[in-house]
């Protein structure tokens, strides 16, 4: 087990430098540059010759990345060309603003996706089964922004119980040493401050969990379906379990494999920003900033921000996998 | 078994409605809190890059920088019209070089230091002396635009310097020479660029010490633009958390009539769906950059309402000389006569844009009543193809920006769509093209490849007639593609022009040669809107979007 982690972990160098190469060509690529984006229409071709002259952009490539590779090095992943800020400074604040998104909506997409999909199975053929089939088409096929707009629309606009837009009400101070926003309620010792960024959370994880939620309800179904037909399944109902110690440590059990797997895949994905979720709340996440980095040619943000969430995604997909031999002992991790 | 699932499915579902039902009425309120306690909260659409005047050139630091910063002259509020800021007076040389401020007494910085002539000179000087990269465009763009070069010019590109020096002659006594005469220095003065800050502030915040690493940027690493902007505004600084709020507070030792407010905020909401229904939830009192589908959806709702912006903007199609036969006159005639400008105006601009008959607003001094109009006539298009000899249908290569809502421009592809039409009907063959406005379509338009036509604007930035035609058409550009001695000589001697009447009806000539010659068709001037909620009084829109919060109130 510790040598597949280290495995793991040495091959996450040559991704991350790969990676850093094909995103580096990639965004000098697209065409007109940084420059332009900063003056807008007041753009003159001198002017823009001149900005690009002073970030270096004139130079061959492998010179530009050269220089980028020992700014790397030393921990510093640039300044942005936009808000003239540290990268690993925006960083800080956009990627805990993701992660608390990305787990309250998996939270969502947990707790009311594997009863679903549980019920669904064991009710299976009844119009219980049906009605969660219907639920999840739905949740899968409405578009985030449409049903992020809805919920506003319903619960704050018209109902006027949550918020529509940011972490934490601008009325609400309280100071950030952390920039996961509950913690720093609760470090804060604030509780008003830690219900209002909870319910700042509600809607944005309802919608972003909206896709999930449909996914693990699915897929819970399907494997509870097929592990309660298993012969072992079989064997303790006959010895005599109760139903519940059946459902639970064998049912339950052997048919989280698969649904690890799926929320594994979500959070990767989610992680990486979600970026009309983010857009429509006016979340500040890693979504809208790396979107953004792409429309104004920041070449700091995409080249820092893009490193990351790869690094991000590769962790996450390990820990998934570590936690397959911890649920299932049978399983050798190779 | 059975009842235990539906127990569990049961309990979920109650949780899922208390969770919502705990809401509770105090949200509004907390919210709301505008309508208590004189607290503001507006949304701009992104997040200021710095509270540096003479380093920032985006709208978003621009607005915050109006409450804190004062220049020494003035827009009177709503119009274009200069009156006394911080200078109560002044006196221009025969020469135009020379220009001779009274400045005000018994001002004082937020930090509690004098404003007097030796503010004023510190910081004309510190714009002269800038070094490295606040040389460039990205950094000082207005202080370039206007004054040309630095003491010390880095960059070969960089014109010389108009600035020469400035002289405290005394306390109450501010002259600034020039290299050459100008006489748009006054009505230059209004830009936040050139608004007076402590010096020293400057000096102890490190305004302008940062490093140019071509491997990491410009990094600024003085913190006055960003945690001590200190002038003599009727706000001060707070505190700025980025992306989420940007705090001010009223400033109470102002010299004039202080904020009626205690508190403004201002927030960056990015997406105008989410700014509107922050607005309908009074998260947030009032917004900019309103779109123009939404005007109708806030002026119907009764707790909110729109505010108008005089016109100070031009639409136009931008037309590409550098390949025949576009550098035929009669074929720019043409087009302007193929261009059914009047019924993109009322179709598509929501009943708040007029048609243009010129490259730049009325209310800009030089704006002449009498340029040759062109109205919709495809007949007489195809008659002006004819005698120019090209083959009918000419085919034209047009361009428009897609993803972006411009204030002159509200949906590009509705005009494209209208344009083409017309065009099509006047012995044209449209070839469409389109681009991503940020950065695409704007690199195109200004090397000159996009195409023969394009669809672009542009917003003044003070009331001055150079501020636009000297800005498009004073000398060769990419963009249009052309070389007009005649009209770049009008233009360079309006600019010098020290004579207002003079310089009046200098501009006027420009203006009428231009329409005469077409390098570009305008085609509206629109009023961009603001929304706020009913109960906020006191809001006075600028046609340059400049706009003071100090005489706001709530309630």
């Amino acid at each position: 087990m510790l040598r597949f982690v280290i495995r793991r972990l040495l091959l996450l160098f040559p991704i991350l430098v790969g990676l850093s190469i094909l995103v580096f060509l990639w965004v000098r690529a697209l065409p007109a540059s940084p420059a332009v984006s900063l003056l807008g229409e007041r753009a003159t071709p001198e002017s823009v010759a001149r900005i690009e002259r002073q970030y270096g952009l004139d130079k061959p490539i492998y010179v530009q990345y050269w220089r980028y590779v020992k700014t790397v090095a030393e921990g510093d992943l640039g300044t942005t060309i936009r808000s003239r800020r540290p990268v690993t400074d925006e960083l800080k604040e956009r990627f805990p603003a993701t992660i608390e998104l990305t787990v309250a909506a998996l939270i969502f997409a947990t707790v009311f996706g594997i009863p679903l999909g549980f019920v669904a199975a064991k009710r299976y053929g009844t119009w219980v089964d049906h009605a969660s089939l219907v639920t999840s088409l739905i949740g899968i096929s409405i578009p985030v922004f449409f049903l992020a707009i809805l919920l506003k629309y319903v619960f704050a606009v018209k109902l006027g119980l949550l918020p529509t837009v940011g972490r934490i009400s601008v009325l609400i101070d309280i100071p950030h040493p952390t920039n996961f926003y509950l913690v720093d309620a609760i470090l804060a010792g604030d509780p008003e401050a830690f219900w209002d960024v909870s319910k700042h959370l509600i809607l944005p994880a309802i919608a972003l969990g909206s896709i999930p939620l449909a996914i693990i309800a699915r897929i819970t179904r399907a494997a509870v379906l097929d592990v309660q037909n298993e012969d072992y399944v079989r064997t303790a109902r006959a010895k005599g379990l109760p139903p519940r110690q059946v459902d639970i440590r064998h049912i339950f059990r052997n048919a989280l494999l698969p649904i690890t797997t799926i929320i594994g895949l979500q959070t990767g994905l989610l992680l990486s920003g979600a970026v009309l979720t983010e857009t429509i709340f006016a979340f500040p996440g890693m979504g809208t900033w790396l979107v953004e980095a792409i429309r104004q040619r920041d070449y700091p943000i995409l080249q820092g921000g893009i490193l990351f969430v790869s690094l991000v995604f590769v962790t996450v997909n390990l820990v998934v996998d570590i936690s397959y031999a911890l649920i299932n002992p049978r399983i050798r991790v190779s | 078994m059975a009842r235990s699932s539906w127990r569990i499915l049961l309990l979920f579902a109650t949780a899922l409605v208390m969770a919502a039902g705990c809401g509770g009425s105090d949200d509004n309120a907390s919210e709301g809190g505008g309508k208590s306690g004189g607290t503001l909260v507006f949304a701009g659409a992104a997040d200021p890059v710095s509270l540096d005047g003479a380093l920032v050139s985006d709208g978003e630091s621009i607005r915050v920088i109006t409450q804190i910063f004062e220049t020494l002259i003035n827009l009177k509020p709503g119009t274009t019209e200069l009156e006394p800021g911080l200078a109560t007076d002044w006196e221009v040389s025969p020469d135009a070089k020379t220009y001779t401020f009274s400045l005000r007494e018994g001002v004082k910085f937020h930090d509690g230091t004098d404003f007097n002539a030796a503010a004023v000179c510190a910081n004309f000087d510190r714009w002269y002396n800038f070094k490295g990269p606040l040389q460039s465009p990205s950094a000082s763009y207005y202080y370039g635009a206007f004054f040309g070069g630095f003491k010390k010019n880095e960059s070969p590109d960089a014109s010389p310097p108009l600035y020469k020096s400035c002289e405290a002659r005394n306390p109450t006594t501010a002259v600034v020479t020039l290299t050459k005469p100008s006489a748009s220095l006054l009505g230059a003065l209004v830009q936040q660029a050139f608004s007076i800050a402590s010096p020293t502030a400057l000096k102890k915040y490190n305004a302008d010490a940062g490093t140019l690493d071509p491997d990491t940027g410009f990094k600024p690493s003085g913190t006055f633009g960003t945690e001590h902007p200190i002038g003599t505004g009727p706000f001060e600084f707070v505190s700025w958390t980025r992306e989420d709020r940007l705090v001010l507070k009223r400033f109470d030792g102002y010299w004039g009539d202080k904020a009626k407010l205690d508190q403004l905020i201002i927030r960056p909401i990015a997406d105008n769906a989410a700014r509107l229904q922050a607005l309908q939830n009074d998260e947030i009192q009032g917004y900019d950059l309103v779109e123009p589908q939404d005007v109708a959806t806030i002026q119907g709702d009764d707790n909110l309402k729109i505010l108008d912006r005089p016109a100070f903007n031009v639409a136009y199609v931008g037309i590409n000389q550098k390949k025949a036969p576009f550098d035929n006159l009669k074929v720019r005639q043409a087009i302007a006569y193929g261009l059914d400008r009047e019924a993109v105006v009322n179709n598509f601009y929501g009943g708040r844009g007029v048609v243009a008959k010129e490259m730049m607003p009325p209310e800009v001094e030089g704006y002449a009543d009498d340029v040759t109009e062109y109205k919709y006539d495809p007949a007489k298009a195809k008659q002006l193809l004819q005698e120019a000899g090209v083959k009918m249908p000419l085919k034209v290569d047009f361009w428009y920006p897609s993803d972006v809502s411009r204030p002159y421009m509200p949906n590009p592809k509705n005009n494209f769509e209208a344009f083409s039409a017309s065009l099509n009907k006047s012995g044209f063959k449209v070839v469409p093209h389109t681009a991503p406005w940020d950065p695409d379509y704007l690199g195109r338009v200004d090397e000159g490849t996009a195409g023969d036509l394009h669809l672009i604007g542009w917003t003044g930035d003070f009331a001055d007639a150079d501020n636009f035609i000297g800005t498009f058409f004073q000398d060769y550009s990419p963009q249009f593609g052309f070389r007009d001695p005649t009209l770049f000589k009008m233009l360079d001697t309006a600019e010098a022009e020290a004579d207002r009447a003079k310089r009046i009806d200098q501009y006027k000539e420009a203006n009428r040669r231009i329409m005469e010659e077409l390098p570009a068709v305008p085609y509206a001037h629109t009023k961009p809107a603001l929304a706020f909620r009913k109960d906020v009084n006191g809001f006075i829109p600028s046609p340059t979007t400049n706009e003071l919060f100090s005489t706001v109130t709530i309630g």
